[in-house]
C-alpha cells in the first residue's frame, strides 16, 4: 500500500470521522501507521479501536517506551495493536513531557496491558493512572532508579 | 516482597512459595499460591530473576553487535530471534536479504521451531512423569543442535543470520544432512504420539485442564500454539508473511478445546507442518546465489573484495568500527516464533547505536495468562500449565 494511502485509510478516516480531535499526526514509515494521540484521549480512542465493528483492534501486543532525553517532550509511548479481522496492525502514539510522565491505563480495554505498564513503569518511570497494581515486575522491589532512562550509566550507578 | 492479598480473609487459606527454584517452573519463575486445601484460590507469578538487561545493552552496541544478544534472549530458538532482530534492522533499512538467503533462513528457522518444541514436548512429560518421552525427545534434538553447529559453527547460540542475510555460506553437504533427518524425523513424532497422544494417564493429567477461551487469550494478548489451540487460526506466517513464507504451502493446526491437552495436539502437528515447510525450502534453495543483500558501507563485503580492492577494505573497516546508520524512524517487526508472535520494536535517531531496542516476547505475553488457568484447580495442575504455557524465562526477563 502506498504511504498516502495508509495515511488516509480506512482506520484514519473512521477515527477522524468519530473524533476530528482524535489524531494529533499521523507517520507512516516503511509502511507503518502510526497515530500520534493527545494523552487525555489515549482511553477513549482505545476503547473505540477496539470496539468499533469495523476496526476491531482486539489484540494488543506490545506497549514500551522511548526516552529522547534531554529533547522534550522527553518520552514517547507505543501501542502495538492487531486486528485480528482487518489482518492490520497498527501503531499508538503519545508523548509524555519530562517533568509529568504519566498516562491513563488501558489495562480496562485490553486486561494484557497489565505486565507491559507495570514493565515501562520500572524500566521507565512512567505511570499509568488507574493501574490495578503498579509495581515492578523485572528490577528488584527496593531498586532506586529506571534503568531505561537515557541519563541512567549503561553499567549502573556505582 | 511479593505479597498476595488474602481475596479472602478466611483462615483456611494458606500461601505456599513455589519456585524460584523449583524443577517444574522451566527456569527460575516464582508462582505465590495461596491455596484452600488442594485448590488454587489465587496464582501470581513473579518473574525479574533473569534480567539481564539485554535491551539497555543493546543500546551501547551497534546494530550488528545486537544478533549476538538475540540469541540470549530465548535460547530455545536462537534463530527465529536472529531473524526477527535482523527483519527488523532490514526494513528499517529498507533492504531485503537475497532469495537465497531468505529460503535458508526459512529451512533454518523451521529446524528451530522442530528444535523448540521438542524440548517442550519432553519437559512437558518429565513434569508429569512421562520420563521416557523426555530422553527419546533429546535423542533427536541431538541430532539437530548437530545440524546447528554444521551450518552456524554453533550448537545453541548461533548468530547465524546477520543483517542483510547470512554469516556465512552454508558448508556443502548440509543439504543431505538435513534431509536424512527429515526423512526419519515423522516416524520419530509417531513415537512421541504413540507414548502419550492415547495414554489414559496423559489424558488425565492435561484433558479438560487450564483452560482459556479465545475471547481471554485475545484480551490478555496470548499468540501462538496457545492462541490456536483456542480456536484462532492467528499465525505470522500467513497474516503478515516474512521470508517469503507466502510462497510455502502448510496447514495452521488449531483445536477449539482450549486446554492442555488441546495444545499438546496442535504442537505436535507444528512439527510435522515443520518438516512439509523445510522440504519446500529444500527444494527452493538455488545451489548457488548470493547471501547477502549489495549494500556497500552496510553489509560488509565478500572477504575476497576485501583483500582484493580498495574500496571493498575501507567499507569493511568502517562497518567493523563505526557500524552503520539507518535513517531515523521506528519499525515493529514481528514473527511467528515457537512461543507466538516474537516482535522486534527497533528505533533510529540515525546514529550507529540503536536509539531503543525492545521485544516484544511472547513467553512474557503468555505467561501472564498463567493465574487465569489455574485459579480453581488443584495444586498438581500448576505444574501442567506452567509447562503448557512454553515459557522461556531468558526471554520473559531479558
Amino acid at each position: 500500500m502506498e504511504p498516502q494511502d495508509l495515511a488516509n485509510g480506512t482506520v484514519v478516516s473512521k477515527v477522524r470521522a468519530w473524533d476530528a480531535h482524535a489524531i494529533a499526526e499521523t507517520i507512516v514509515f516503511r509502511n507503518e501507521l502510526t497515530l500520534v494521540i493527545p494523552r487525555e484521549r489515549l482511553r477513549a480512542v482505545a476503547e473505540f479501536l477496539r470496539d468499533d465493528a469495523e476496526l476491531r483492534f482486539n489484540l494488543l501486543s506490545d506497549i514500551t517506551a522511548t526516552d529522547r532525553f534531554p529533547i522534550e517532550p522527553r518520552f514517547d509511548l507505543n501501542y502495538q495493536l492487531l486486528s485480528l479481522s482487518r489482518k492490520e496492525r497498527l501503531r499508538l502514539k503519545v508523548h509524555l513531557a519530562g517533568n509529568d510522565p504519566v498516562a491513563a491505563s488501558v489495562v480496562s480495554v485490553w486486561p494484557g496491558a497489565n505486565w507491559h505498564e507495570r514493565e515501562v513503569w520500572d524500566l521507565f518511570g512512567i505511570r499509568f493512572e488507574g493501574h490495578p497494581d503498579l509495581t515492578r515486575i523485572l528490577m528488584p522491589d527496593d531498586w532506586e532508579g529506571h534503568p531505561l532512562r537515557k541519563d541512567y550509566p549503561v553499567e549502573g550507578y556505582r | 516482597m511479593t505479597t498476595i492479598d488474602t481475596a479472602t480473609g478466611a483462615a483456611q487459606t494458606m500461601v505456599l512459595n513455589m519456585g524460584p527454584q523449583h524443577p517444574s517452573t522451566h527456569g527460575v519463575l516464582r508462582v505465590v499460591l495461596e491455596l484452600d486445601g488442594e485448590t488454587v484460590v489465587k496464582a501470581r507469578p513473579v518473574i525479574g530473576y533473569l534480567h539481564t538487561g539485554i535491551e539497555k545493552t543493546a543500546e551501547a552496541k551497534t546494530y550488528s553487535q545486537v544478533i549476538p544478544l538475540t540469541d540470549r534472549i530465548d535460547y530455545l530458538a536462537p534463530m527465529s530471534n536472529n531473524l526477527c532482530y535482523c527483519l527488523a534492522v532490514e526494513k528499517l533499512l529498507g533492504l531485503e536479504a537475497p532469495k537465497r538467503a531468505q529460503y535458508i533462513r526459512v529451512l533454518m528457522t523451521e529446524l528451530t521451531r522442530i528444535n523448540s518444541h521438542l524440548v517442550w514436548v519432553g519437559t512437558h512429560a518429565i513434569d508429569l512423569g512421562a520420563m521416557s518421552v523426555f530422553l527419546y525427545c533429546f535423542r533427536e534434538r541431538e541430532e539437530l543442535q548437530r545440524i546447528f553447529e554444521f551450518v552456524s559453527g554453533q550448537r545453541m547460540m548461533t548468530s547465524y543470520f546477520r543483517v542483510g542475510g547470512l554469516a556465512l555460506e552454508p558448508p556443502p553437504g548440509y543439504i543431505e544432512r538435513i534431509e536424512k533427518f527429515l526423512n526419519y524425523f515423522p516416524s520419530r513424532v509417531d513415537e512421541y504420539e504413540d507414548l502419550l497422544t492415547k495414554n489414559r494417564i496423559w489424558w488425565g493429567r492435561t484433558k479438560g485442564i487450564g483452560i482459556l477461551s479465545a475471547e481471554d487469550a485475545i484480551s490478555m494478548g496470548v499468540t501462538g500454539p496457545m492462541l490456536r489451540a483456542s480456536g484462532v487460526a492467528y499465525d505470522i506466517r500467513k497474516y503478515f508473511p516474512y521470508s517469503s513464507y507466502e510462497e510455502f504451502d502448510f496447514a495452521v493446526p488449531t483445536r477449539t478445546e482450549g486446554d492442555v491437552y488441546a495444545r499438546y495436539l496442535v504442537r505436535v502437528a507444528e512439527m510435522r507442518e515443520s518438516v512439509k515447510i523445510c522440504r519446500q525450502a529444500i527444494k527452493k534453495i538455488p545451489a548457488e546465489g548470493p547471501i547477502r543483500a549489495e549494500a556497500p558501507g552496510i553489509i560488509p563485503p565478500a572477504r575476497e573484495e576485501m583483500k582484493t580492492s580498495i574500496e571493498g577494505l575501507i567499507y569493511h573497516f568502517k562497518i567493523f568500527t563505526e557500524g552503520f546508520a539507518p535513517p531515523p524512524g521506528e519499525v515493529y517487526q514481528a514473527i511467528e516464533s515457537p512461543r507466538g508472535e516474537l516482535g522486534f520494536f527497533v528505533a533510529s535517531d540515525g546514529s550507529a547505536h540503536p536509539h531503543r531496542v525492545h521485544v516484544r516476547a511472547p513467553s512474557f505475553v503468555n505467561l501472564q495468562s498463567l493465574p487465569q488457568l489455574v485459579e480453581g484447580r488443584l495444586i498438581a495442575d500448576v505444574v501442567a500449565c506452567i509447562g503448557t504455557t512454553d515459557i522461556v524465562l531468558g526471554e520473559v526477563d531479558r
